[in-house]
């Protein structure tokens, strides 16, 4: 057989296979990807927009309902990033397909991008979703689109990494959902998805600042409204730090081949 | 001939302290068909395992076609292809899509006319649209060969291709391979059907506890352990080898019923001399039967004697 060309020094057709792969991966569970997440959306609207909210005085001149868009799209953000990807790159391990892309000449940084690039494409595909269904309940204005749109790629990407950095640590399906069950959902609920933490008493409001949440859900709630928690400045410190860290951990892992290789 | 696979120095030891594989050295020639014999936890999985880049050699050097598969892997890898023991696939894959899926990781731009006649040669054709859960032992087994091919490797190692498989199959597979060598494609197989190596093999090696005992060329092997046995049963028992007899290797066994002719190697065995010389000193034949040693006869004797 023929193969005497020099193997090119980005293997592009390496990483869209993998992307294909992901993203019709994706469309097979269209139900469980896409419709699950929005009829989720569309119940926390019907129970805290239309049900509670109602009731609520409007945080900064914002309805209730409105105000608690830019949240559910972020916690749709954190968890579809996260099970996405830790579940796209932990199958292979599982089955044991693995071995194909150990032994493809396809580089760290090629694997990365394609898992990651999948995972986050999804995600934002579906808070766009979630937007448009919003945009049905309650009005919605976007001050800031390009911070919007910034933060929504940075978090996309940042939790895609961390969701994959989990896929490769976890040794079973337990521990697959261990981390976005036990970790991420509380400090979602707990960052600000629901209220403004101004609504909090002192001491939870100190507290709250410990919770990174907390800064992604206020600066990407400002690039709607305009008002936010933290400083925009220090939001975007914070997802991109965040963003830096998983970057950081995914070259350890490669470098070592940390629960990849013996 | 050229070496297309350079193993060197190679050693593998686990986490858990288990050596695997010690000081293995090894030269895989361009265009043969290789076989790798041992029994099971011989170390031929991590071999294999190590030059296509799923294990990490503890120690030691291997290239693919001159390429380090460390610092020049895209290289080395572009060019191997891997089918490996383990049934593992994308259960709610097609068969296309998964074979064009390993195309394209591996580094390839996509070629449906080619797929398709690898499908068409593997008999996987008409399974094209069916998902690989659907499918039998047999034709996964197919799906993994076509998945290693999808890419036009020069290398192509098969771990335990027939492991599981049957006759008719198997059959199949050993064309499959024969017409891949005849296209210049490298083969290495693992296998502990010695049966496979005896048919297939140009060269053999044999595995055991980490330790590659042997590199031979498979006739050179036999001829060399190999064993040729004429066993007489005869009418009357004989109480000692006659002096008429004593120029050749002859044994009595079985109580002087039986008088044992053994040839080393490949010689041929001068029967009707020997009969003629029998019927001479009157010595009566009931029924004779010859004996050649296989492969397998060798393999069992080198490894238990050196284990």
């Amino acid at each position: 057989m023929s193969n005497t060309a020099a193997p090119a020094a980005f293997n592009r057709h390496g990483v869209w296979a993998i992307y294909k792969f992901e993203v019709a991966r994706a469309l097979r569970t269209l139900v469980q990807s896409l419709v699950t997440p929005v009829i989720t959306t569309s119940l926390y609207f019907v129970v805290f927009g239309a049900a509670i909210g109602s009731r609520l005085a409007a945080p900064g001149g914002v309805s209730y309902g409105a105000f608690i868009v830019p949240g559910l799209i972020m916690l749709a953000l954190f968890t579809e990033s996260l099970s996405n990807a830790s579940f796209g790159i932990y199958f292979p391990k599982f089955t044991g397909t693995i071995y194909e892309l150990l032994s493809a000449p396809v580089s760290y940084v090629e694997i990365v991008i394609a898992y990651v690039g999948a995972a986050a494409s999804k995600s934002i595909v579906l808070g766009l979703i979630i937007l448009a269904t919003a945009s049905l309940f309650v009005p919605i204005k976007i001050l800031h689109p390009v911070w919007m749109v910034a933060f929504l790629l940075m978090t996309a990407a940042t939790f895609s990494l961390f969701g994959f950095i989990i896929g490769i640590w976890a040794k079973g399906f337990e521990q697959l959902q261990f981390i976005p069950m036990l970790v991420i959902t509380p400090l979602t609920f707990l960052g600000g998805a629901f209220y403004s933490i101004d609504m909090l008493p002192q001491a939870w409001r100190t507290f709250s600042l410990f919770n990174p949440i907390v800064y992604l859900i206020s600066g990407f709630r400002w690039s709607f409204y305009g008002a936010a928690d933290v400083s925009v400045g220090i939001s975007m410190a914070m997802t991109v730090g965040f963003f830096l860290t998983c970057l950081a951990l995914v070259a350890w892992i490669f470098k070592t081949g940390y629960r990849l290789k013996n | 001939m050229a070496a297309v696979i350079s193993i060197s120095g190679v050693s593998k030891s686990y986490a858990t302290g288990f050596q695997a594989l010690q000081l293995v050295n090894l030269d895989i020639e361009k265009g043969e068909i290789f076989a790798l014999l041992g029994p099971n936890g011989a170390g031929k999985t991590t071999l294999i395992n190590i030059v296509c880049g799923i294990v990490t050699a503890s120690s030691g050097r291997v290239t693919a076609d001159g390429h380090d598969i460390v610092h020049e892997y895209r290289a080395a890898r572009s060019i191997i292809g891997l089918v490996p023991q383990e049934l593992s696939t994308d259960a709610f894959e097609t068969v296309w899509a998964t074979v064009s899926f390993s195309r394209g990781l591996f580094g390839r731009a996509p070629n449906p006319q080619f797929i398709e006649s690898l499908l068409r040669d593997l008999s996987l054709l008409d399974k094209r649209n069916s998902k690989i859960m659907t499918l039998s032992g047999g034709m996964k087994r197919r799906v993994m060969i076509a998945k290693a091919l999808s890419h036009e490797p020069q290398i192509l190692f098969l771990d335990e291709p027939t492991a599981g498989v049957d006759v008719e199959l198997r059959r199949d597979m050993w064309s499959l391979v024969r017409g891949l060598r005849d296209r210049g494609v490298t083969i290495i197989l693992t296998t502990h059907y010695i049966e496979e190596a005896e048919e297939m093999a140009d060269r053999i090696g044999v595995i055991n506890k980490g330790n590659l005992m042997l590199v031979e060329d498979k006739r050179q092997l036999m001829k060399k352990l190999g064993k040729k046995q004429l066993t007489l049963h005869l009418q009357t028992p004989l109480l000692e080898i006659p002096e008429a007899l004593k120029s050749w290797e002859l044994e009595l066994r079985s109580d002087g019923q039986d008088l044992v002719y053994t040839a080393d190697g490949a010689g041929s065995i001068d029967i009707s001399m020997l009969l003629k010389r029998l019927g001479e000193l009157s010595i009566v034949i009931k029924d004779l039967q010859t004996h050649q040693s296989s492969l397998e006869d060798i393999f069992v004797n080198l490894v238990s004697e050196r284990a």
